[in-house]
């Protein structure tokens, strides 16, 4: 029966996972402290004396816990693997590249790991190198992995379910900054979507800002604060990288001319340069150039104020934005993306 | 029996690490110091003994993010760790590595690890590279009990053995891995006996005597110095605070905490040197000593600036 709670982040997700281990008997829950302490977050508390067995604590063995989520789904279980920090499932990569995104391809199709790995990953003050990076674009460069990135409350209780009810393995990233931050009204029980599909969260018309994970708080910040100045952004979520919505961003940037892409992750290798690429490549007219912000070049320190000179502030997300939607001249034409560098009022952009 | 003024240098190596600890828990508490911080009271013996055995101009350590305690074992300035910490730029790290990742090669300490059990091959590695260069070093990998089940643990062991390099192992079993107790994570709970496994000694000592931990390490480093190849030390201790600053701890028994702080190093051995002799007003002007030098480095880093934002892309590349 669907009902409404108020429910922090964490609850939110608390609630997806207690619906899938009642709905479905075939699911487990496990992971490091996610048993009998209830996890370090408190995201799993109670699941373990609702469901006994079925929820239990691993060693610290990532390849194990990775592994063994493998080899359980291919023989009819759904395990929903918790990984503490995106960053530790860098130790068993392996299991989620090698092994789980093979499963279904090499056997075409007889055998299958449906299996969820729930982590939660990115910056927040104090945190060290090895536990702030933003990795979506190593696990969405996988064909055969799906992954999404809940950033409302809703969200993180309708992705994380529809990642279980996916019969093929599904990274769900969460963000630890969302966990308790505060309650919001949040529809339980209602029907699980497939894995896929964008969010509108602020209709506009000047410029399109895509972007995903907790960075769109700061996105959805920017966008206000400059719809002040005059500025009208269309902010979308795009909640799944793997697989892209991309007709959500291609109609919306047909629509502004504009589009500017956010992500927590490092530009290089990130996937808003897919986003850009496909956009391009795409042919839809652009009136300037995409724009990508991200984190440069570096690695994470730990010192708040050396990090926040690094991963994208509101600050920075709006001198984007009013960049792509002031580059325009008034007597500017659409321009194709492949001759950008042929457009003069852009030069000097950055 | 180990002369007074050894003990008396153990001691005052525990009440420095213990002294900054509680000021980091002051820091943390005002907010002056953010994130994740975990701390090592109750373990200061295990960094006492090891580094007092460890020959630090051309040894290697290797810890945790716990590791504030090996940092200053290692003889690191309280000032420089304080700064790191506080995201000063007179940090040991420039404010780059904070409590959980810091490094300090010019102590022999060659960084913390905040991924579990991560530091154990490249200890080897770095014992390794002591097998080409003549130096006669000893690498020192330090994790926890819960590292013991961590895949990269148990290759760094193998390869090792199977090269016979110079590096000691060493487990620090304070019985929890973050908020899961270790008898729940093993079937066999003396995890010194894996080493027989792999070919080479293993022995579980007394982590809270610091001398005791002396001597097992030098023995150890001995050995391995003489190409005989490594040795997993498991020193039995028990942290007497959280796994992190804010941890309830709602998961140790009754009766569990109250244990640990009857056993902790500092008290024992100050009640050990009473018993030989000492006087309660040398040991009070000892540790009175150590909390001024501690309460000026604190002092000192809080009035430094804070590391410089247009610096932060530096050294990425060579
Ligand atoms: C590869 C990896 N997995 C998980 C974690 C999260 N984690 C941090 S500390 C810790 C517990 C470690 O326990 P133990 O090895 O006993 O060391 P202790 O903290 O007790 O000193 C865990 C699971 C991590 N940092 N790295
Ligand atoms: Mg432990």
């Amino acid at each position: 029966m669907p009902e409404t709670k108020n429910l922090s982040y964490a609850e939110s997700v608390n609630a997806a996972l207690r619906r899938a281990l009642a709905e479905r008997p075939e699911t487990l829950l496990f992971g490091e402290d996610v048993g009998a302490p209830g996890g370090v977050f408190g995201v799993t508390k109670g699941l373990r004396k609702e469901f006994g067995e079925r929820v239990f604590d691993t060693p610290i063995s990532e390849s194990a816990i990775l592994g063994g989520a493998v080899g359980a789904a291919v023989f009819g279980r759904r395990p929903i693997a918790e990984i503490m920090w995106a960053d530790f499932s860098l130790v068993a990569f392996d299991q989620l590249v090698n092994q789980a995104a093979n499963v279904r391809y090499v056997s075409r199709g007889a055998l299958s790991a449906p299996l969820t790995v729930r982590t939660q990953q990115g910056n927040a003050p104090g945190a060290c190198a090895q536990h702030s990076q933003s990795l979506e674009a190593l696990f969405a460069h996988v064909p055969g992995l799906r992954v999404c990135l809940p950033a409302t409350h809703q969200d993180a209780y309708d992705l994380l379910l529809s990642a279980i009810w996916c019969d093929d393995p599904v990274i769900v990233i969460e963000n630890r900054t969302l966990y308790h931050a505060g309650k919001q009204e949040v529809r339980l029980g209602g029907e699980v979507r497939p894995v896929g599909g964008a969010a509108v969260r602020r209709p506009g018309r000047d410029v399109t800002v895509l972007t995903w994970g907790a960075l769109q708080h700061r996105v959805l910040e920017a966008a206000d604060r400059l719809a002040a100045d005059g500025i009208d952004a269309e902010v979308i979520d795009a909640r799944w990288v793997r697989p892209l919505d991309l007709d959500a961003v291609l109609a919306s940037v047909r629509r502004t001319g504009r589009l500017v892409v956010a992500h927590e992750a490092h530009t290089v290798g990130g996937v808003g340069g897919e986003v850009l690429a496909a956009v391009a490549e795409a042919g839809v007219p652009l009136r300037c150039p995409p724009v990508r912000v991200g984190t440069p070049d570096t690695r994470i320190p730990a010192a708040p104020g050396l990090a926040a000179a690094v991963i994208p502030s509101a600050e920075v997300i709006a001198e984007a934005i009013t960049k792509s939607v002031r580059a325009q001249g008034p007597s500017s034409k659409l321009v194709h993306p492949t001759g950008f560098d042929l457009v003069p009022w852009c030069a000097g952009m950055s | 029996m180990p002369e007074t003024a050894a003990l008396l240098a153990h001691l005052e190596s525990m009440w420095r690490i213990r002294s900054f600890e509680e000021e980091v828990t002051r820091l943390r508490a005002a907010g002056d110091i953010v994130g994740s911080v975990h701390l090592c009271n109750g373990q200061e013996a295990i960094y006492t003994g090891a580094c007092a055995a460890l020959d630090l101009t051309r040894d290697a350590v290797f810890p945790t993010y716990r590791g504030h305690g090996w940092t200053l074992a290692c003889g690191a300035p309280p000032h420089t760790l304080f700064a790191e910490l506080l995201g000063r730029a007179t940090g040991i790290n420039g404010g780059r590595g904070g409590s959980a990742y810091l490094t300090a090669p010019g102590h022999g300490m060659y960084g913390e690890n905040s991924i579990v059990g991560a530091g154990a091959p490249i200890a080897a590695g770095a014992a390794l590279a002591a097998t080409f260069d003549g130096s006669g070093r000893v690498a020192l990998a330090a994790f926890g009990d819960g590292a013991m089940n961590q895949g990269a643990v148990h290759e760094a062991m193998n390869f090792a053995a199977v090269r016979s390099l110079p590096v000691i192992f060493l487990v620090e079993n304070n019985h929890y891995s973050e908020l899961t107790p270790i008898a729940d994570m093993v079937r066999v709970d003396r995890l010194f006996k894996r080493a027989s496994a792999y070919g080479f000694p293993g022995a579980r000592i007394d982590g809270n005597d610091p001398e005791a931990v002396r001597q097992a390490v030098a023995e150890a480093a001995r050995r391995a110095r003489s190409g005989a190849g490594p040795v997993l030390l498991e020193a039995m201790t028990q942290r007497i605070v959280g796994h992190y600053i804010g941890d309830a701890q709602h998961y140790r028994p009754a009766g569990d905490l109250d244990a640990a702080l009857a056993a902790e190093p500092i008290g024992r051995l100050t009640r050990e040197l009473l018993a030989l002799g000492a006087t309660q007003a040398e040991l009070d002007e000892l540790t009175a000593r150590v909390d001024r030098e501690i309460a000026d480095a604190s002092a000192r880093a809080l009035a430094d600036p804070l590391a410089d934002p247009s610096t932060v892309l530096e050294h990425l590349y060579a």
